[in-house]
């Protein structure tokens, strides 16, 4: 039997990516990453609370003016908000996507029960949809401020603390930030295996950094509304 | 040794299947878990029912034909084949619950056997090297780096039983495929093939309707022959280099 020619022409880059189950789970690693890297920037700033109202409120207009003169007002920011928004939205519809996939694919369940995997692994899909969720009430809260008790433009410092004089303020912020612990605990380290980074003889150092950031994040990111709630921020 | 078997019975693919209880004793801890079905089925032929259906080719561990889930185990609770597995690794009075492979693509063909045929149409899709007939090479005339060869035998170990895909929550072929591609892509016989055999065995197990990797761990812990979880990070690298070098041309 002769050998078959190939003839046929390989699909281009984003279909291979968006059409195959690896290549999807590629977006969601890298997307994922590119918010990983924004929210360690963006704990690290709101530690800045700590140093007092001018600091921090003096931080948050600088946010704006990143970039100028060569830049106009805000473009930066924008050029931010723009990156994050992509981000967010491949990694949501891929997650739905990829999970409507697995679920289909295992259309029986067994008989007898028991308890796989890991809590963090176990939590993904619903630790997500807490995310997505919590995403919006916080643009709400501190970004448009459309349900911000204090709601000053200008003024995040004061926000921020009228946030977290809330019961409900603290209660959402702090079941969220648990969450992206979780999520980043095995995302991390997912993201790597799926970009192929991941072996044998790195998988310590790996689930280290996972575990380091992972805590590093949740920490803190709770360190602002238990600072309010004691009134060492206020 | 007594025990309380509840297996699942389903008469073919399109009738509805159930987990029926089964009390048996005289069963022998240095029999296998597929002796202890064989006597089973003894005892139903003998009271004029049907016995249960399992597969099984070699009993020795190396065909891959005869899993089940035991107790929600892949090949029960020891890190071998069913046919390998010994009752003494269970105790006098225990219940033990029998299942089929349940993944969408491994469809139940009867009792306990399902059609694994998609593992089949995977290899189809690029789980082999083209080399023209002839003579077999000489050993010596293409030389294989030590940690290559060792890399390759690795996953060359994989028997295809399809425990993998039971075990995952996703019902995945993830592992299987892994091990498939990477112990023929680090060899020089599969260099030629490299980029087409990783894609097209990727498309192939898309194709077939198993899910997707969540990186749950579950396969390797399940797999038989120990093939390791980073072997799917391995494919992915595989994967991604031949997209890019795909979109390249
Ligand atoms: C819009 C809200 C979000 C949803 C619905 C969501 C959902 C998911 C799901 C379902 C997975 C796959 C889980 C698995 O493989 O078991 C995942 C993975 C991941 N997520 Fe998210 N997530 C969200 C937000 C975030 C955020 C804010 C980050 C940033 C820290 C993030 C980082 C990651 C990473 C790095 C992965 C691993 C990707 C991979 O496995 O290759 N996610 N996410
Ligand atoms: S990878 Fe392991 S569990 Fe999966 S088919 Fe191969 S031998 Fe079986
Ligand atoms: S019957 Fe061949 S591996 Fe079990």
């Amino acid at each position: 039997m002769a050998l078959a020619t190939r003839t046929d022409r390989r699909p281009s880059l984003t279909r291979s990516l968006w059409g195959s189950t690896v290549g999807k789970k590629t977006v969601m690693a890298v997307s994922g990453l590119i918010m990983l890297m924004y929210l360690v920037a963006h704990m690290l700033g709101n530690l800045k609370i700590f140093f007092g109202s001018g600091e921090f409120n003096a931080y948050a207009h600088w946010l704006r003016t990143m970039g100028e003169p060569l830049l106009h007002y805000e473009w930066a920011l924008w050029g931010v908000r723009v990156v994050l928004l992509a981000a967010v939205v491949l990694h949501g519809v891929a997650a739905y996507q990829l999970s409507r996939r697995d679920i289909a694919a295992r259309p029986s369940k067994y008989a007898h029960k028991r308890r796989r995997t890991s809590y963090a692994t176990r939590t993904m899909r619903w630790g997500g949809i807490i995310l997505a969720l919590f995403i919006a009430w916080h643009l709400l809260d501190l970004t448009t401020l459309t349900v911000n008790e204090n709601a000053q433009p200008g003024r995040p410092y004061e926000n921020v603390v009228a946030t977290f004089s809330t019961w409900y303020g603290n209660a959402v912020y702090l079941v969220a930030m648990l969450a992206v612990g979780l999520h980043v605990r095995h995302g991390f380290w997912s993201a790597a295996q799926t970009l192929g980074v991941g072996n044998a003889r790195r998988d310590r150092i790996l689930k280290a950094t996972a575990n380091g950031l992972a805590l590093a994040l949740t920490a803190g990111f709770v360190s602002v509304p238990v600072a309010v709630m004691t009134g060492v921020v206020g | 040794m007594r025990l309380t078997l509840r297996v699942w019975r389903q008469r073919n693919a399109d009738t509805p299947g159930a987990m029926v209880t089964y009390d048996i004793d005289d069963i022998s801890e240095d029999m296998s878990f597929l002796e202890m079905l064989d006597t089973l089925n003894e005892k139903l032929i003998l009271r004029g029912e049907e016995p249960v259906a399992f597969d099984h080719d070699c009993r020795e561990g190396i065909c891959g034909a005869c899993g089940v889930v035991i107790n929600g185990d892949a090949h029960g609770p020891e890190r071998t084949t069913t046919c390998q597995l010994h009752m003494r690794h269970f105790d006098d009075g225990d219940t033990v619950d029998v299942e089929p492979w349940r993944a969408g693509a491994f469809p139940v063909v009867k009792d306990l056997v399902v059609d694994r045929s998609a593992f089949d149409r995977i290899i189809g899709a690029g789980g082999y090297i083209s080399v023209p007939t002839g003579a077999a090479p000489e050993a010596h005339a293409t030389p294989v780096p030590k940690a290559d060869a060792d890399f390759a035998f690795e996953h060359a170990e994989c028997i295809g039983c399809g425990a993998c895909v039971a075990a995952c929550p996703n019902g995945s072929a993830m592992l299987f495929t892994s091990a498939k591609v990477n112990h023929l892509n680090v060899l020089p016989q599969g260099a030629p093939e490299r980029e087409t055999r990783v894609l097209d065995m990727v498309s192939a197990m898309d194709e077939e309707g198993f899910g997707g990797c969540t990186l749950t761990g579950e396969c390797a812990t399940a797999c038989p022959k120990g093939i390791p979880l980073p072997s799917i990070a391995a494919m992915n690298k595989e994967w991604l280099r031949a997209t890019r070098k795909a979109s390249r041309r």
